[in-house]
């Protein structure tokens, strides 16, 4: 089937005639004899037929618009404005390939270009790339980053251990080819860096990574020092932060930054079951850093009649130029979904930015004051998105009791960090409404 | 004669005008006192632009207006399969319940998800005659990476720390040696012979108790099928090493014929090539990676597995050498929605269809073009999925480049080839027109390229200077690189001190 994707089908023994072929088969004489098989599939079938079939597999899926979530953790529910979803499906623009003929793809180029700006102007620092897979694949990729910057007479790359399970495991794997050391430094009392072990870690660092709210939530105060620690024990420091809270939270570039890494996803897309995301790589203005960067980067020259023009540039670095000694092998980005990021952000503007982050902040301080009334707060201080909730129950039986009342609870981390109890990650967001939280608590009170 | 649009369109920051906002955010839903410390307040400026809705939406718009995609023609880009995205692909992946669902949602509310994850990998399974696949690689690259991981943790796992090496042929994808590289081999290359496929003396005489594997993609870059594969996978085993497949060209053989039964070890698949996906102008893609049922137990964490007693799919952490996690989470979901829906329509026969029109599209254009002045056809004539002319002779004879013929291509509104890959042929013009399109646009390729062979013996500045009629002229690429301006702020600053006129 799908033979109305096909439009030489019917054409088929006129066309392999013309070019002196009698049959298909002769055009895979070049196979070895046996190996053409028979496949085990099922037959094709009408779009109609397909389009049942998934509306009724998808409709198993409960959506966070029919049970309230408080699920964050990594992942967040954000409203994308109607118009973003519509103007990056413009085909134009969604069935474009990688630009590498610049002349013909100006709209992909500029649109990229306008993406490395605002997130420059956010994130404080004037060169960006045109995305990562995500901010775990960014971070792991800032890592080998400092080692290359170290020629490799450095290792270690330090970061905190109130990190999301899923950037420490990308991490992991990433610099395994490399051997680099990773080294986690704990938090302390107050829930953030341990500023005594830091200085510890950082001897002979390669790197030094750290995000303005941690894996928590919690809001980590001392960017700026950790930094100066970093800095003067010759280590880069690679700052990470959630686009969202740029608006109001100084921007790493102005906290020391060498290098800054965030979710550019968290603006203008979906959850979507956890990706596609887009991971934000932002690094100072230095010949030295951006020779070492990964990835596409657009720049601004101009074309033979000395009009302003973009095009993918300083491709030097990169794998189909330098194949094996690239400094990355990334190839595919996630450029649509980095599109559809700076179109919320245009959106928003600098106002919208700031509104954004504030009611955000609101929301999840209320969460957590109404948290409180039922439960225990780890650590005392000012958080973003994210709020741990200790409870006395076990948490899979609170869980399951709030998800009998259509609610979904938090993301229990007692499995990652066991010395938190039972703590569960619970999240808010600007799409967070009040009887949502209000109803929570009071399942809260019958169950926990 | 094609026309693109030319907006001269500003930067959205040149667009801006103050107060103007393009969305109302919701109240926060208690007016709770919040205080920032004040090292960490916001004091910079933050320089984002202003703008209304409908002049975002004119602005990006005309943007798209300026780019061309698979639904504006042709785009016949080697070892990138611009087939046609079908629209329903899009319908279904735009359902709620893609959109609106956590990756930490308790399994019994996202039962549908996981069962398009454990569906697709079944029709992979039976597709590459692998055992297993992970779906988290988020593309190609990041799926390379994750097999050569694999096949790190299987030699370290088996006591051999020593096979370090990587094979690669001299016609592979650049991301080949930069994933092995990534994943700590040193790169070991093995050279072409006359037909362009792989020298099976060099690589006989490559292998060693060193060896870790070859990374091959069948048919290779130059489109030619690699008839030697089972005496290749023959020595490579024999060796000690692995078998990698590079799923990057499998178009071509897409339902005739398994990579496993080519001996393949390890598979990685595009599935925003080889299964209809949009390339969304450089991403979202996606990477799946398939492996024999000896290396199962090496796959990223988690897998999607499935319950057949109690009916119930599930995160499976249960992999107990996994290499780890190649990116967060579980890959890029909605992109394998869009891959399940076109499985299901195509189903056995119309993948078969599909591999098949490719092949004869691509010979059809092989056969039409042969003979044109200028343009050569290095190695054996029968092509698979694409075929790699060279412009050589045109070079040498009238100093028209493979590169200005790809930009007068696109005066005719049709989207160039790859040009200079694969490195082994000189001045190469690597044509994969795929199977959706349709004769005449063949046909009007081929004419194309007739057309630009005779204005280059005959005009070539014509051909020297295109592109005429795109958005912008030839644009300067060393320019970009030799100063480089890669933001609004860098700009600013330039044109600042007078180091940019434009």
């Amino acid at each position: 089937m799908g033979r109305h994707y096909l439009p030489n089908l019917a054409q088929r023994e006129e066309m392999l005639k013309e070019i002196g072929f009698s049959s298909v088969e002769e055009l895979f004489a070049d196979v070895p004899k046996g190996m053409v098989k028979e496949f085990n599939l099922p037959e094709g079938k009408s779009e109609y037929e397909v389009f049942l079939e998934l509306n009724e597999v998808l409709s198993k899926n409960k959506t966070v618009l029919e049970m309230p979530s408080f699920l964050g953790a990594g992942t967040y529910f954000h409203y994308v404005p109607a118009h973003v979803k519509y103007l990056i499906e413009r085909s134009e623009f969604l069935t474009a390939y990688t630009p590498y003929q610049p002349e013909i793809s100006q709209g992909m180029l500029q649109a990229l270009f306008e993406y490395q700006s605002m997130m420059a102007e956010l994130y404080g620092l004037p060169v960006v790339n045109s995305s990562m897979y995500d901010w775990g694949t960014a971070i792991a990729e800032a890592a080998l980053m400092t080692v290359r910057l170290h020629r490799g007479r450095r290792k270690r790359f330090v970061i905190p251990k109130a990190i999301s399970p899923e950037k420490r495991a990308v991490i992991e794997t990433y610099t395994r080819g490399a051997n680099l050391e990773i080294v986690e430094v704990t938090w302390d009392e107050s829930g953030k860096i341990d500023i005594e072990k830091l200085k510890e870690a950082v001897e002979n660092a390669a790197g030094v990574y750290v995000e303005m709210a941690n894996f928590f939530g919690l809001v980590e105060e001392n960017v700026r020092e950790i930094g100066e620690i970093a800095k003067e024990a010759g280590a880069y420091f690679v700052v990470g932060a959630d686009p969202t809270m740029l608006g109001i939270f100084e921007a790493p570039g102005e906290l020391g930054a060498d290098i800054a890494v965030g979710e550019a996803s968290y603006l203008g897309n979906p959850m979507n079951f956890g990706g596609p995301r887009a991971g934000v790589f932002a690094v100072r203005d230095d010949k030295k850093l951006i020779r070492q960067m990964p990835g596409r980067i657009i720049g601004m020259t101009k074309d033979a009649d000395g009009k302003r023009a973009f095009v993918m540039t300083l491709q030097t670095r990169e794998q189909h130029i330098r194949r094996a000694k690239a400094t990355s092998n990334i190839c595919s980005n996630e450029a649509l979904v980095a599109v559809a990021s700076a179109i919320h952000l245009a959106s928003l503007g600098p106002k919208g930015l700031k509104e954004l982050g504030e009611v955000i902040l609101k929301n999840t301080a209320y969460l957590k004051r109404r948290l409180s009334e039922v439960a225990e707060i780890p650590f005392e201080g000012l958080y973003f998105k994210d709020v741990p909730a200790r409870f006395e129950r076990p948490y899979g039986e609170i869980h399951e009791a709030l998800l009998a009342r259509g609610i979904h609870g938090g993301y229990y981390i007692g499995e990652h960090f066991p010395e938190l109890g039972e703590t569960a990650l619970f999240s808010a967001t600007e799409t967070t409404r009040k009887e949502w939280v209000d109803a929570l608590i009071e399942a809260l009170k019958e169950v926990a | 004669m094609f026309r693109q649009a030319k907006w001269d369109e500003p930067l959205i920051f040149e667009l801006s005008r103050e107060g103007r906002v393009g969305y109302t955010l919701p109240k926060p839903i208690e007016d709770v006192d919040v205080e920032i410390p004040e090292k960490l307040k916001r004091k910079s400026t933050l320089n984002l632009p202003e703008l209304s809705e409908p002049e975002i939406v004119k602005h990006y718009t005309r943007l798209s207006e300026m780019n061309y995609g698979v639904d504006s023609g042709i785009y016949p880009l080697g070892s990138c399969t611009m087939k046609y995205n079908p629209k329903i692909n899009e319908e279904i992946a735009g359902h709620p319940g893609v959109a609106y669902i956590h990756p930490y949602q308790d399994e019994r509310t996202v039962q549908g998800a996981l069962r398009i994850m454990w569906e697709l990998e079944q029709w992979l399974k039976e597709i590459t005659g692998m055992d297993r696949f992970t779906l988290q690689p988020a593309a190609g690259a990041n799926g390379e990476f994750t097999g050569v991981s694999i096949i790190r943790a299987y030699h370290l796992d088996n006591g051999e720390p020593q096979r370090d090496e990587m094979l690669v042929p001299d016609s592979a994808h650049g991301t080949n040696p930069a994933s092995a590289a990534m994943a700590g081999f040193k790169v070991i290359e093995i050279p072409s012979n006359e037909n362009g496929t792989v020298d099976l003396e060099a690589l006989e005489n490559a292998v060693s108790e060193r060896t870790a594997g070859l990374m091959l993609t069948n048919p290779n870059t130059l489109g030619i099928f690699e008839d030697e594969i089972l005496e290749i996978a023959k020595i490579v085993h024999k060796a000690g090493g692995l078998l990698y497949y590079d799923g990057a060209n499998l178009n071509a053989v897409l339902g005739k014929v398994r990579p496993g039964d080519m001996g393949f070890d390890i598979v990685h698949l595009n599935l925003h090539k080889t299964f209809s996906t949009p390339h969304g102008g450089g991403g979202p893609g996606s990477g799946p990676v398939g492996v024999k049922d000896f290396l199962r137990d090496y796959l990223p964490v988690p897998l999607v597995s499935y319950d057949e007693e109690n009916d119930r799919y599930y995160l499976d952490y249960n992999v107990p050498k996994s290499i780890g996690k190649v990116k967060e989470l579980y890959g890029n979901f909605a992109v394998m929605v869009k891959a399940l829906v076109y499985l299901k329509i195509m189903g056995r026969e119309g993948l078969r269809n599909a591999s098949e029109m490719a092949v004869l599209n691509t010979n059809y254009l092989t056969r039409k073009l042969l003979g044109t002045r200028g343009y050569e056809l290095p190695g054996k004539k029968l092509r698979k999925h694409e075929v790699v002319f060279s412009a050589e002779p045109m070079k040498k004879e009238t100093g028209v480049t493979a590169m200005d013929v790809a930009k007068r291509l696109l005066d005719f509104g049709l989207h160039a080839p790859t040009v200079y890959f694969p490195l082994i042929v000189h001045e190469a013009l690597m044509i994969e027109p795929t199977e959706t399109v349709s004769r005449e646009e063949l046909d009007a390729y081929v004419e194309a390229l007739k057309r630009i062979s005779e204005e280059a013996y005959g005009n070539p500045e014509v051909v020297k200077s295109a592109p005429h009629n795109t958005a912008v002229r030839r644009i300067d690429d060393v320019l970009a690189a030799k100063k480089p301006v890669l933001s609004w702020r860098m700009y600013l600053e330039l044109k600042e001190k007078g180091e940019v006129d434009y």
